[in-house]
């Protein structure tokens, strides 16, 4: 056995030098690399790289892995290798990005935002901001202070075909939740389908019924209710799950909704298969790519309740944060304050139509874009995001939650066993 | 001196031997052994992804033998694996017999058999979600199954064949079929060319009939191939998500939930990577289970 000696300690050695050689850390160079996973932004990416080598000599490696889940989790195992970029995203929940902050692997921009008077902090959307910020005290224990910058703002609204509304005599989109009802059953009597959604997509599912609870219970009993102080079983939360009935018996959903991605809910709103759709503002580009003749306009969830405000989810689209370690830290964050200055801005959201996240930029595009996107920039207003929630609900529970609503509308489970369901399993945690 | 000699020249060979294999044996330690150890190391903990773990022994696995929708995934996969066990591979049996006698344009059926294997399992959920399409534009099924369901006279079985928990998995499941045959057509083809025809020939001299010559001839001499092709289509079928993913998305409810799709769901939903890797190494040890039965049976067969 001992010929094998001299071999083995080879095979150990090579091994260690392979794992050394993998978390080697880079050296301070000219060029930064940014990873993203805007496949809309890529090519506008690579040309301002272009443009911010010219202007300044430094050179922007661009890097772009899609999809986002893909994306999300790479960013993950490349922390867990310690191999990430100068510049990236996480894209994931607040927790999550408090996990990647203390583990050191997030730069905070605080002194940089707020440097020359606090220009580049106050040129960015509010709710943006409030995204990237923790505030003192936050339930994550993290150290105060802005950890991201927003590229740009999105939230989610509800779009509608005008063409389609006006064939079932619709002159003017529904204000109320009654209106959408009466609305949904005026198309469904000419044959066209009211509503689509990706709701196979839990997230977009979660987020519509999150509208409906602000509007029914307002925020405090939502956020006491992931603190446990109120139950899931509670009137205000069956009410909420109801509404998945309503839609379901009045024939307001289209067929298969719970197992439908967003991509394909794009395409049969696009397509006009449907009248009315549930979606972010990135689809003024989709369904600009998908048919240029589509008629349609945008509206919030029309609202159940006049109790509390209905609240939309919106604030930061996509962002980048820039790592604590890196050795090209001023030179990313430089890049970063170019990217979201309102030249930069502009050119972006007349590329991708997206929201810029820079407020005068937003100004200016509104003015010449797309009045969609301008609607789309009042939602803002009515906006909110669980990123800023002082409180989270755990995942567990939340794809219990959005789970049962799948169930409750292919009929499988009504709003009450559902709501049973998430709150044992609430209290089981 | 000589034994000296001798044993250097021994030890240079194998290590020369050691050498060649050398690259493979890092590649399969870096990329195989380490992450199935650090896996295992992981299940004993709780993780977010990032930042520290906290250990927690076995309890991850406690709260496994307890999570219902764990073993609900399991039995899907296990009624998937059935059917492809069942409906793919005697499909697959059923062409290659046929393309193993002098048919016309054999080559060309060969090719298309194999053309649902050779296409990505994205690909093939795309073109399985329009064929499937529940929904009506104008009146006109969108759908192709539904618009030939109701132009032809059976507008009762038009359905919302991926929407209903009734038919969902086993619509997934034919799919999924479809997609797989054309493998166990070729390795079944290709072991039914390696039986001598004189064989056939001698038993059709002694009155033996197609049935009689199949059972006698034809299953005995394949069985080693047939089992084959059942441990392939079970550990792939077991495995099978990428088309559920592309069909039914987060799926409809739990009711088309499999097993690598609830870790996925960990890794990625909720972010529990300590109870994902206890999940994988379940179902990993599971496979491993199968595997070995399926080998056992295999010796067994070669053996008779």
């Amino acid at each position: 056995m001992r010929k094998y000696q001299r071999p083995n300690t080879l095979v150990i050695v090579s091994l260690l030098l392979v794992l050394a050689g993998c978390s080697k850390p880079p050296a301070p160079s000219n060029k930064i690399l940014l990873w993203h996973w805007m496949t809309d932004c890529n090519d506008t990416f690579l040309k301002f790289a272009q443009q911010y080598k010219q202007e300044t000599g430094v050179e922007v490696i661009v890097r772009l892995f899609a999809p986002s889940d893909s994306y999300s989790q790479m960013i993950i195992a490349a922390a867990q290798a310690n191999v990430l970029p100068d510049i990236y995203g996480i894209l994931n929940t607040k927790p999550i990005v408090a996990d990647f902050i203390k583990a050191g692997l997030v730069d905070d921009l605080t002194r940089d935002m707020n440097a020359n008077g606090g220009g580049w902090a106050e040129g960015l959307s509010d709710k943006a901001l409030a995204d990237k910020r923790f505030e003192t005290g936050n339930i994550y224990g993290v150290k105060a202070g802005i950890y991201g910058v927003p590229i740009d703002v999105t939230n989610e609204e509800m779009l509608y075909n005008k063409k389609l509304l006006a064939r079932a005599g619709i002159t003017s989109p529904p204000s109320t939740y009654e209106e959408f009802i009466k609305d949904a059953q005026a198309l469904n009597r000419v044959g066209i389908t009211p509503f689509v959604s990706g709701w196979g997509e839990l997230w977009l599912l979660d987020c519509f019924a999150s509208n409906y609870a602000f509007n029914i219970m307002g925020e405090e009993k939502i956020f006491a209710t992931f603190r446990g102080q109120v139950k899931y079983t509670d009137p205000d939360w069956i009410k909420v799950l109801s509404i998945f009935v309503d839609l379901r018996d009045k024939g307001v959903l289209m067929d298969g909704i719970v197992t439908k991605g967003n991509k394909y809910a794009e395409q049969d709103f696009a397509l006009e298969r449907a009248a009315f759709a549930f979606n972010g503002s990135w689809c003024v580009n989709v369904y600009h790519d998908m048919n240029p003749h589509l008629d349609y306009g945008v509206m919030l969830p029309p609202p159940l309740s006049t109790a509390f405000p209905l609240k939309i989810w919106g604030g930061a689209g996509s962002s980048f944060v820039v790592r604590a370690d890196s050795p090209n830290k001023d030179k990313a964050v430089a890049f970063l304050r170019w990217l979201t200055a309102p030249a930069q801005q502009v050119l972006l959201a007349r590329e991708t139509n997206n929201l810029p996240s820079n407020k005068e930029a937003l100004k200016q595009v509104l003015s010449v874009v797309s009045p969609v996107l301008g609607k789309f920039s009042r939602g803002m207003e009515e906006s909110t995001h669980p990123t800023i929630w002082p409180v989270n609900e755990d995942p567990l529970v939340t794809e219990a939650f959005d789970k049962g609503i799948q169930a409750i509308i292919i009929g499988e489970k009504t709003p009450r066993e559902v709501a049973q369901d998430v709150q044992t399993l609430k209290d089981r945690r | 001196m000589n034994s000296k000699i001798k044993a250097a020249a021994v030890f240079k060979d194998n290590a020369q031997n050691f050498f060649f294999v050398l690259p493979a044996f890092v590649i399969f330690c870096v990329f195989y052994i380490y992450p199935f150890l650090n896996m295992i190391f992981l299940s004993s903990h709780e993780w977010p992804g990032i930042g520290p773990m906290h250990f927690i022994g076995l309890q991850n696995y406690k709260e496994l033998m307890g999570d219902n929708l764990w073993w609900d995934s399991m039995a899907h996969a296990g009624y998937i694996t059935l059917i492809a066990l069942v409906f793919q591979n005697a499909l697959a049996f059923a062409l290659a017999l046929a393309c193993d006698r002098q048919i016309r344009m054999k080559r060309f059926y060969c090719i298309v058999f194999f053309i649902p294997p050779v296409l990505s399992e994205v690909v093939v959920g795309l073109i399985w979600n329009w064929i499937l399409n529940p929904e009506l534009q104008n009146g006109v099924h969108i759908g192709l199954l539904n618009h030939l369901l109701y132009t032809s006279g059976w507008p009762q079985l038009v359905h919302n064949w991926l929407g209903d928990p009734k038919t969902a998995l086993t619509t997934i499941a034919i799919v999924h079929s479809w997609k797989g045959f054309g493998w166990g057509f070729v390795m079944l083809l290709a072991g039914l060319q390696t039986i001598d025809k004189q064989l056939y020939e001698a038993a059709r001299v002694d009155g033996a009939g197609p049935w009689r010559t199949f059972i006698h001839i034809t299953l005995p001499l394949m069985l080693p191939v047939i089992l084959v092709v059942m441990i392939l289509t079970i550990l792939g079928s077991m495995q099978v998500f990428v088309l559920i993913l592309s069909m039914v998305n987060e799926g409809l409810v739990h009711h088309t939930d499999v097993p690598v799709i609830r870790i996925l769901s960990s890794m990625t939903g909720t972010n529990r990577f300590g109870y994902a890797c206890a999940e994988a190494v379940i179902f990993g040890v599971v496979l491993m289970g199968v595997s070995f039965i399926m080998k056992i049976l295999s010796d067994r067969a070669r053996q008779t």
